[in-house]
């Protein structure tokens, strides 16, 4: 697998050839100013690219950055230089073209599964007759069709990320950002989760970027993996291209060939991060007082 | 049958305890008969005298001024309480500005401003509500303020990366997490109504339950105090079953009751 610039698109994403890159991040610093008067540099002069259509997983050691850039993708917070495009335009404030799914439950614990995901369509003035069928299908959709009345607390882990995967598709977002979504799960949920997500991102195939910790769900699931470096200052070290097949079984394609050589390839870099990241204590060290 | 042992073991309690009062008061083993008849009643005497108010009907007026008193003190304590909750949780400065003024007015007993409130409002209903209200006002605004600082910053990015403006965020994630503290507290609140409306009426008042207990005690009735306060517990934990009722309806989304109180 080479290490690559620009990635293949297909040709039917858009009419104009090239596309317009869905997420364009330039030159990115992200520097976040400490309670003590120091500052700590998250992020260094990222350039990366995502198009319409691509699956791209970002890997990197623990506290390196990847979820600061997803952010910044989002809207969420904004780069001290650098600049995020959204199809060809600058970011300011919010990103109203993609959607977010959380690490962390995200839920309003006070509404029903049925009513967290019918509240996604309000900001979009749907009808509330429509938004309810809307999400009626949707909620059907992840498997929870039998679980519309439920509240939050009364669902699995598993069950809670489909609600908030309905949640942020329901609205049909272009760009879909992802920060370990399934972290907080089992290791057979994440698997069961990751087939339904690839069954639903296959569909219509939307610009998605994934953070991740788990570099086999990372290969498993994507079109593109991006290494990132250990912080801080974190840059992209490497952009490997995954060309295995499509559709996949997550659990059935690590046990082919060409997974392990893709995986050989790509823990040969990512090591020296984690390692440099584990010298540093678990990579959470704050250089206090560091000049971007 | 768990319930049933306990239930009994209630029952004892009660029954022992009555017991024990009716001996003492109706045999001169404690000295003369009379004297702790004057002091103590009996459990008899205290009985057949609710019985006879309950059955009366005078002290239904009693109880409905009480009623209200503690209805409108817990509605307008809430209403303000839930104002400046919202409004000093979404701005730092007024509330950096005006926290040590509320945590002393907080700190203040507040019967010493029972005669004031008297002063200022009248003998009538209102001085009794504003008693009440300088108590439910601080719960329901502690709770209100915690449980909008307190929303879950994911839950908060998610609700706006999912679109929603200012106003929809205030009536999908501020509002319920805030309403959320607020009830959780609600038995605190609505006790805190009714003791401010019954000290109001003891202190000075021309009807209530707290004016009634009052009168009896000024003529020395024992008997009258104590169905007085008989009354007034029947009267409490039948606004306490209600509470109840209506906290199970408004958090069936919590999953265990764990209710914070200030």
């Amino acid at each position: 697998m080479e290490l690559q610039d620009r990635p293949q698109v297909d040709a039917g994403a858009g009419t104009h050839a090239p596309a317009e890159p869905a997420v364009a991040l330039s030159g990115i610093d992200i520097t976040f100013h400490l309670a003590d008067g120091g500052r700590y540099q998250a992020v260094k002069g990222v350039d990366l690219k995502v198009y319409p259509g691509e699956f791209v997983s970002i890997v990197g050691p623990t506290g390196c950055g990847k979820s600061t850039l997803l952010n910044a993708a989002a809207g969420l917070l904004s780069p001290s230089s650098g600049q995020v495009g959204i199809f060809g335009k600058p970011l300011a404030g919010l990103n109203r073209r993609a959607g977010y799914l959380f690490q962390q439950d995200a839920l309003m614990p006070w509404k029903t599964a049925l009513d967290n995901v019918k509240v996604a369509l309000e900001p979009m003035g749907v009808p509330a007759k429509e938004a309810d069928e809307r999400a009626r299908e949707w909620l059907a959709r992840v498997g929870l069709r039998t679980f519309v009345d439920r509240y939050p607390h009364m669902l699995s882990g598993g069950q809670r990320k489909r609600v908030s995967l309905a949640q942020m598709l329901i609205r049909n977002p272009e760009i879909l950002l992802m920060d370990e979504p399934f972290g907080p799960l089992d290791a057979q949920t994440r698997q069961i989760m990751g087939n339904l997500l690839l069954d639903l991102w296959s569909r219509d195939r939307k610009a998605l970027m994934f953070v991740t910790h788990d570099l086999e769900e990372a290969i498993a699931l994507s079109d593109r993996v991006v290494v990132m470096s250990a912080g801080p200052a974190a840059g992209i070290v490497a952009d490997y291209k995954v060309s295995l097949p499509r559709p996949r079984d997550i659990a059935d394609i690590r046990l082919e060939k060409a997974f392990h050589e893709i995986h050989r390839d790509i823990w040969s870099s990512l090591r020296v991060e984690v390692q440099k990241a584990y010298a540093m204590g678990e990579g959470r060290e704050l250089v206090a007082g560091e000049t971007p | 049958m768990k319930r049933l042992k306990l239930l009994f073991l209630q029952i004892v309690v009660m029954v022992v305890s009555l017991l024990i009062w009716h001996v003492v008061s109706t045999t001169s083993l404690f000295g003369d008969v009379k004297t702790t008849q004057f002091f103590f009643s009996t459990p008899l005497a205290v009985l057949e005298r609710t019985f006879k108010q309950l059955t009366s009907g005078e002290i239904y007026w009693h109880l409905g001024i009480t009623l209200t008193e503690t209805v409108l003190a817990f509605v307008i304590g809430s209403l303000a309480g839930i104002l400046f909750g919202f409004a000093f949780a979404r701005h730092e400065l007024l509330s950096a500005v005006f926290d040590p003024y509320i945590k002393a007015a907080n700190a203040l007993p507040r019967v010493v401003l029972a005669p004031i409130f008297a002063l200022w409002f009248g003998l009538g209903i209102w001085s009794k509500v504003a008693l009440g209200f300088t108590l439910v006002f601080f719960i329901v605004f502690f709770n209100v303020y915690q449980g909008v600082r307190e929303v879950s910053p994911t839950i908060l990015a998610n609700a706006r990366m999912l679109g929603m403006n200012e106003r929809q965020l205030f009536k999908h994630v501020y509002w319920p997490s805030a309403l959320t503290w607020m009830f959780s507290s609600l038995h605190t609140s609505v006790g805190f109504a009714l003791v401010g409306a019954v000290v109001g009426e003891y202190l000075g008042s021309s009807a209530g339950l707290g004016y009634k207990i009052h009168e009896a005690e000024s003529v020395f009735d024992v008997t009258g105090v104590f169905s007085g306060m008989l009354i007034l517990a029947i009267f409490v934990i039948a606004i306490d079953a209600l509470v109840t009722m209506v906290e199970k309806r408004l958090l069936v989304w919590r999953p265990a009751q764990s209710a914070t109180t200030t």
